[in-house]
Order: structure tokens, then sequence, then C-alpha cells
């Protein structure tokens, strides 16, 4: 059984009253245990909600409608209060894109510790103050941080220090899946490398589930097994991360592909992809991205197109749907 | 450190600057307070001596004397206590009778505040953290109301009600007439029974600036992704609301403990003046209504140096509750 | 290294999404403003309970002529009278009409509340714009004083000040309210001018040569507009609370016909030992109330800047 099951997933933004927007359409995202998934997507494409909606952290003015979302076989979308909190033991966690403000300024670390393992006490477990040290220096030697942070206080750690405790806490619930959102935007590109090199290790040595959402496309392909691109709110292909530097992929991929260039080579050429993302109060009509697409047909303006397979996933597209038919069929 | 070192410079210059600006005051004013206060003093029998003079013109100026001068006589009788003799009291000196009010203020000032202090915060934690719902609204209107109402007129409406038609407490006055006050019990418990009213008017007009504070604090304090976090980590509600956000949303509300203190005195100037509540403010409710100058000089000064104290202390005591002005970062 | 860019230009046609320009419409830009903000306020339950009972305590000031059944000041009447059909709230101890001295009290205690907080407003504005604006010295020695006006308890040198000034007029009392309540708005307004000033739009006007009296009036103000109104509201409403204050210490002009002189008046002449409670309630009342309505409004203006604040 796959660790995660979730299917029809929406989520609507109310700002203010009689307006809405759909910023998740429809989303099904299967996962099965120890995978390493990667989320990419432009800002605004919906990518940190739908972490959000599958950890159930989404708060107002956004709200899950519809959808139902199985976790190891529960469905968690309709848990509230006590019985959805004991989920996040041995369940899901989430690690914020901010891990600098993730932390309480008032604690210190250890106490930060000791709060999460007496929320999730189980009988046996050793919560006195040398029970909590010893499992926090456990964790945080396991995301390279020395015992000695355990007294200090969050504005005594360097950006990066900050996320890795973040990390080391979540790690604490010995979580069976953890959605990374954005875990290493806010920290410069050495220190950036440094988290995620661990993040990888810590998701090879205890075979957690990981979603990774990022709006960098090279960070997600160098960890991630398997790549889920979405836009508008959807999710428009789903490939294992090997495949997406070759072959055929979805029209907003190869964009997205496309706007990469290498810093070392002579000539580089940049793409862009020109129009802007729509406007996702509005129903749509067709395919969301048919308005920037430079393949667009006339079905891409009316009908939706499904998940159909391409190279080694799928992808939501009319064109490449037909030719992969064809390749198949020829 | 640095931080301390930063609190007890500004505590000190604001000192001196509060002082100058009681000196400036009179002396700006038009017509010459002096004469009048010396006039007053000798029709109600007081010896105009030489020392009764000077007092009374460091106060408030002497004529014919160059400022420099008067400022090292303003600032010598205040480290001598030579305020003069009011002639409201005139048969002890302003200093006497201040030091024999303080103590009532201070008791009365000082309970109430931090009784408010304490529900108002409390309150307004309440009301943030069940944001938007019935608590919020019922919380955040009562506090409006009350919050509204002027203290003297709450007083006057309470001494109404409670103790002149039902006799529940005393009419007026900080203990009754014909007691010495000295220390004993059955001396505190009437003083106590007389402070019911006073402290209760205070503390129910007072609490909302507490509320309010705590409420807009919590509010912000939600939206901090150390929250979110640890919602996402599973803590109980009760941790978070307490432990995060309120130990966090306390912090500028510490800071702001000034602000809310001044209400505060202010409003005991005008409820001990209701009650005959033998406190400073009811000495400044009689200087005003007896235009008694070198008291009313004397009474603000005291008030004002008392509340910068008061806040210094207060700003001290926030080392112990914010880490981060503890290192030197 | 050569770049090679393909993104297309812009003006891709028919895809222009610009904001259409000032339109048809003949209303002055500043009015549309105040009228988006009234109908955004209105439709906060707080801010709109609270612009009803301030639009009928307007409504009663203006119109006190014709709805006060007689003068305030006419000492005809018998005096230390109880409610009756005449006086509908008693007489004082000069035969006056309570009644109508609470109707025209409005309009004293709505004019120094809303004057002593615009003006105290006015010099917030200004101080806290200069302080905020432009670190160092300047900003230093104005917060400096700002914090000082802070910390020194307000009514008492309120108290201290009337009784020197001894001026004797509504206009007094009004700069001496404004004088002690500046501060709270001064301080407020600094703290966001520096944020804003920090913010990009400022600096790309600043670069592009625009004088200092521009970029603030032009670029930083329209930014603050709630917090101005919500400053002003905040200072009128303690204005009002202040005025009755000094007006029932008798530091106002006893001949003015306010809520604070009704109470003075009841206080002199002992009227809760009369019997005559209503002549203290009723005024005291109308002061709670206007100072309501003020704060009721702003709960709409802190909605306005501050989204997290907003109603659902």
């Amino acid at each position: 059984m796959p660790l995660l099951e979730a299917r029809g997933v929406n989520v609507v933004y109310e700002p203010n009253r009689g307006q809405r927007i759909w910023s998740v359409r429809d989303v099904d995202v299967t996962l099965e245990q120890g995978e390493f998934v990667g989320l990419v997507g432009e800002s605004g494409c919906g990518k940190s909600t739908l972490g959000f909606a599958l950890t159930r952290m989404l708060r107002p003015p956004a709200r899950l409608s519809g959808g139902v979302i199985r976790f190891d076989g529960t469905d968690i979308a309709t848990l509230d209060g006590e019985q959805l909190r004991r989920q996040r033991r041995n369940g899901f966690a989430l690690v914020l894109q901010s891990g600098m403000n993730a932390l309480n300024p008032v604690r210190s670390v250890a106490r930060h510790f000791g709060d999460i393992l007496k929320a999730h006490a189980r009988p046996g477990d050793d919560l006195s103050a040398a029970g909590v040290r010893r499992r926090g220096t456990e964790l945080l030697e396991s995301v390279r941080l020395d015992a000695a942070v355990l007294t200090r206080f969050p504005h005594e750690l360097s950006g990066g220090m900050r996320q890795r405790v973040s990390i080391a806490l979540a790690l604490a619930l010995q979580p069976r899946m953890i959605v990374f959102d954005e875990p290493t935007t806010a920290l410069d590109v050495i220190v950036q490398q440094a988290v995620m090199e661990t993040i990888k290790d810590l998701q090879r040595e205890r075979g957690f589930t990981a979603i990774l959402i990022s709006h960098d496309l090279g960070v997600v392909l160098d960890a991630t097994d398997r790549v889920m691109v979405m836009y508008a709110g959807r999710i428009v292909e789903d490939q294992p991360a090997g495949v997406m530097t070759r072959g055929l992929h979805h029209p907003y991929t190869e964009a997205l592909l496309d706007c990469y260039g290498d810093p070392r080579a002579d000539e580089v050429r940049l793409g862009g992809i020109p129009g802007t993302p729509p406007d996702l109060s509005l129903p749509n009509a067709g395919c969301s991205f048919a308005p920037r697409c430079p393949l667009a047909e006339e079905i891409c303006l009316t009908t939706d197109p499904p998940l159909s397979p391409l190279e080694e996933g799928r992808a939501a597209c009319h064109v490449r749907a037909r030719e992969e038919e064809a390749i198949n069929v020829g | 450190m640095r931080y301390i070192l930063r609190k007890v410079v500004l505590f000190v210059l604001t000192l001196w600057a509060a002082i100058t600006l009681v000196f400036i005051l009179p002396r700006l004013m038009p017509g010459s307070p002096v004469d009048a206060a010396l006039g007053k003093l000798a029709s109600a029998g007081v010896p105009i001596t030489n020392a009764e003079r000077a007092a009374v013109q460091a106060q408030l100026g002497a004529p014919h004397t160059s400022l420099f001068v008067q400022y090292g006589d303003y600032l010598r009788s205040i480290a001598t206590l030579r305020f003069g003799t009011s002639y409201s009291f005139p048969s002890q000196t302003v200093a006497l009778t201040i030091g024999k009010a303080l103590p009532w203020t201070v008791v009365l000032v000082g309970a109430t505040t931090v009784f408010a202090f304490v529900i108002g915060t409390l309150l307004g934690v309440y009301a943030g953290w069940r944001r938007g719902r019935l608590a919020d609204s019922s919380v955040t209107i009562g506090a409006t109301f009350f919050g509204a109402f002027p203290p003297f007129w709450l007083g006057l409406l309470l001494l109404y009600w409670l103790s002149f038609k039902y006799g529940w407490f005393p009419i007026k006055g900080g203990y009754s007439p014909g007691l010495t006050p000295k220390w004993s019990l059955s001396f505190l418990g009437n003083a106590l029974d007389h402070s019911v009213l006073p402290a209760l008017t205070l503390a129910i007009t007072t609490l909302s600036g507490w509320v309010f504070g705590m409420r807009n604090n919590m509010i912000n304090t939600l939206g901090e992704d150390y929250i979110t976090f640890a919602e996402a980590n599973g803590l109980r509600s009760r941790t978070v609301a307490l432990l995060y956000a309120a130990r966090n949303a306390l912090l500028p509300n510490v800071t702001s403990f000034g602000l809310v203190l001044g209400a505060v005195v202010g409003g005991s100037v005008l409820v001990e003046g209701v009650y005959s509540y033998p406190g400073v403010g009811n000495l400044l409710y009689i200087a005003v209504t007896n235009h008694d100058f070198p008291l009313m000089q004397a009474l603000f000064l005291v008030i004002t140096l008392s509340m910068l104290v008061a806040i210094f202390i207060v700003d001290l005591f926030y080392v112990r509750l914010d880490p981060r002005v503890r290192s030197t970062a | 290294m050569t770049v090679i860019t393909s993104i297309p230009p812009p003006e891709a046609a028919g895809e222009a999404a610009s904001v259409p320009a000032g339109g048809a419409s003949s209303v002055p830009l500043p009015l549309r403003f105040v009228g988006r903000a009234l109908r955004t306020l209105w439709g906060n339950g707080k801010a709109r309970t609270g612009m009803i009972v301030l639009g009928l305590i307007i409504v009663v000031a203006v119109f006190a002529p014709l709805i006060a059944p007689h003068s305030p000041t006419a000492t005809t009447f018998t005096p230390y009278r109880g409610p009756n059909a005449t006086n509908l709230l008693g007489t004082t101890g000069n035969g006056q009409d309570v009644f109508s001295q609470l109707i025209y009290g409005a309009r004293v205690s709505l004019i120094v509340g809303l004057c002593a907080g615009a003006l105290a407003t006015l010099v917030a504005v200004t101080l806290g714009l200069i302080s905020g604006y432009r670190p160092g010295a300047l900003d230093e020695v104005l917060s400096f004083v700002t914090n000082l006006a802070l910390v020194i308890p307000g009514i008492p040198l309120m108290i201290i000040l009337a009784a020197y000034l001894q001026g004797r007029s509504v206009w007094t009392i009004v700069l001496v309210v404004a004088f002690t309540s500046w501060a709270t708005g001064a301080r407020v307004i600094r703290s966001q001018t520096k944020t804003l000033r920090t913010r990009e739009f400022v600096t790309s006007a600043v670069f592009s040569g625009e004088r200092l009296f521009r970029v603030t009036f032009r670029e930083i103000l329209p930014n603050m507009t709630s917090l101005v109104a919500a400053s002003f509201f905040a200072a009128a409403t303690a204005a009002v609370l202040a005025e009755a204050s000094l007006e029932f210490l008798g530091l106002g002009n006893p001949s003015t016909v306010s809520w604070g002189t009704i109470l003075y008046a009841a206080q002199q002449q002992n009227a809760l030992l009369t019997g005559q409670w209503l002549m203290v309630f009723a005024p005291g009342l109308a002061i709670v109330l206007l100072m309501v309505s003020f704060t009721l409004v702003n709960f709409g203006l802190d909605a306005l800047s501050n989204p997290r604040l907003r109603e659902k």
C-alpha cells in the first residue's frame, strides 16, 4: 500500500468576502514508502499550498475543499483536533521555508526538543532533563550539529544552523514522511549545498518519504528520485528525475529547463516564458498553460488535458499525448 | 550588558530632562506665581521667613536673578527636599505633606497596576488566541466600553451605589476618621476596606489598555512561522498558546509598560480626588482647587520621578524575559 | 560569454493589461479615495456601529437648538429639582436645565475632541516623518523628546499647564490636551516611516531625483493614511477624556456648557447626596459613547492597515 494516496485535492483561498482563489485544483498524489519526490513550479503555482494541504497545515483564509488524503490507510482530510495532532508522531512532518523564523526566540534549543518529546510522550519515554538532552544530542548529530547547540538560543545560531535544528526537530517525531518547503531558499549557495547534502543523507539512512518543494529545478533534479511539475494549481508532469534532462516533456517543463544556463559555458541561451500565469480566481476552460504555449492547438483551449503517459511518467498535454500514442502505435 | 547600560543612561538623561522641564514650566507662564504664592502663604498665617521665600522662589522663579543661578538653587532645593510650605497645609512643609501621602498612592497604584496587568494580559491572550470568535468579540467590546469610562465618573457612580446607597463600603478617606495610622492589623483592615472602591475604579478603567495591547501582540505573533512550525510538530494547543505565542507577545507589552502606567497614575489623581483618598493624587486635586503652586510643582516632580523609577525597574526586568538582549549581539 | 535571450518583447498584441487611466469619472481622486475607505469601513461591523453612533452625536450637536427644549444657560427653573416633565434630567444649583445642557454640551466635547486630536496628529505626523526619514542626530534628538513626552504622565502635566495658563477658554484646553497627546502617534508614525523609507518605490523616487518634500507627500504619506487616521481617532478619544477630566477639576471655563462642566457642577452641588444621580450618570454616559464610537471606528481602520486583523 502506498504511504500517501491523495485524490482530488482542492484548496480554495478566500481572502475577502466573495473572493475565491483556487490555488490547488484537482490534484492526485501517490507516494510509496521511501520515495524522494520533488515538487517544482514558479511562485504562486500552488506547490507550497499543496505541501501544507498534505500535512493538514492549511490556515484560514485557505481551506481544503474536497479530496481524500489517505496516509497509511487513514483519511487524514477528515481528522481534526487531538486525532490530527497524534498523527504527527510517527506520521508526517513539515519543515518550513524560513528555518530562520521557525524557532521560538525565547526558548533554547534544548527546550524545543523537550516540548516536542513531551507533546508526544509514550509510556517508557525518558523525559527527564538528561533524557531530553540525550535525545537532543542524538538528533543534532544526525544533522551534523554539535551538542553545544542545545543550550543556545535561536538568535545565536546562523541561518543554516537554524534550518538544521528545524530538521532535527522534525526528525524527533520519527516521521514516515517529511515535507520540505523550500528548505534552502533563504540560504546562500554554499550553505544550501551543505544542507541539501544532509537532507539527502538523512533520507537515505532513515528511509522516510520526502517531498522537496522548490522553485529551483536544479536542486530538485540533484536530490530527488522523482519530479512533479506544477503549474496554476495543477500537476502538469510527473517523471523520474533522470528522465527530466532528456526526451520530450510538457511544454512548460521544457520552458523551465530552458531558463537555466551553465555559468561556465561560452555561449548561453536563456529562454523565458512570455505572458503571465492565469488568474486563479477564474474557473478555467481548457489547459491553463495554453495561452503561453508555443504548441497550443484548438483542443488545448477548450478541454483540460488529463495526465497521460509520456516518456517514463505522465504529463498533462494534448499534443504530447498524441505524439506518445503515435510512437507507441507506430 | 550593553542593554542595561543604555537603559541606565536613558534613565539618567530622562530624569534630568524631567527635572529641567519642571523647572522651566512656571517660569514660562504669564503672571508671577511667586508673589501669588507668597501672598497666599501670608494670609494662611505662615511666617514668610527668608528660608521660606527662598524655597518658594527656587521652585517658582526668582525675579531679577539669572536663570543659571535659579537652576542651581532649584537643583539644590530638590536635593535637600526644601520645597517650602504649602498653604493648603500650612502646618507642615510640602516635603512632609507629600511624604505622608506617597505611601498611600504607591500601595494603591502599585497593587492596582499589578492586578490590572495580570488580568488584562490574560484576557488579551484569550481574546487573541480565540480571535474572531465570540470570546474575542465579547472581550474586545467589553474592554472598549469599560476603558472609555472616565475614572472620576466611575468613581462617583460606584461611590453612589455601593457606598452611599447600600453602605457596603465606606464613603471617603483612607481610613475611618478618628483613627491614627499605625501598623496594627485592625488599622490595616480598616485601610483595606477603604481602598477597595478606589482600587476597583482604577483597575476597571485601566484594564483595557493591557487587554488591547496584548490582543494585538498575540494576533501579530500568531502569524509568525515558529507558531506554524510548532503546530506542525504537533505541540498541544495550550503549549503553543502560552509558551510560544503569549510568551513572545508579552515582550512588547512590557516595553510599553510606561505608557499604561501613565494612564494609571493620571487616573489615580481623579479617583483619589473623588474618594478623598489620602494619596498624592488627592493632594494634587486639593492643590489645583486652591491654586497652591508650590504644592503642585513639588507633586508633579514627585509623580514624574516615581514613574520614571518604576519604568526603569521594569526595563531592567525585561532582560530576564528576552534572551536576545542578554547577549551583546 | 555571450548571453542570448529569446524572451519576446512584452507588447504582445491584445495582452496589454494596463490599468485604465482615470476614466471618464469626474469625481476628484481624493474624494474617490475617501469614498472607497468609507465603504470598506462600513463593511466592518465594529466600525459601522462606531460610525452610526458618531453620526448621531454629530447630528445632536449640529441641531442642538432644535432638539434641546430650553436654553442651556437660562437660570429660570427651580434649582436642585430631580427629573420631571419640564426638566428631563433635573436642574442644576443655578436653576439650569440639565437635559438642554447635555444636548448643547455635545458641541464642545466634539469640537475639543476633534480639534485637539487633529492638532496632536498634525504634530505627530510632522515630527514622526522628519524623525523617521533621516537617521542621525535629528532623529536621535526627536526620539528622545518623544520618549520623554511619553513617560511624563499626561493628566498631571495637563493639570499643571491648565492651572498655570488660567486661560479659561476652550482653546486653552485644546492646546493643553494636544500638547500632551502627540507623542504616541509620533512614535508609531516614525517607525512606519522608517519601514517605508527602505522600500523600493521610495528609493527609486529618491534616486530619480525627487526632492525630499515631494517624496514624503507623494510616496510615503499616501501609504500611511489609515495609520494617520487611526492615530487621529486615538488622539481624539484621549482628548475627549482629557477635556472632561480638566473640566471636572474646575480647570475649564465654568461658563461653557460641556459634559465635563455638568459633572463639575454636579460635584460642586453634591448631586449624588441630593439624589440627583442622573445628573452624574447622563453626561458621563455621553462621554463614554463618544469615546467608544471613536474607538470602534479605529477597529475598522486597524483592520484596513493590518490584514491580519481583518474580520473574516
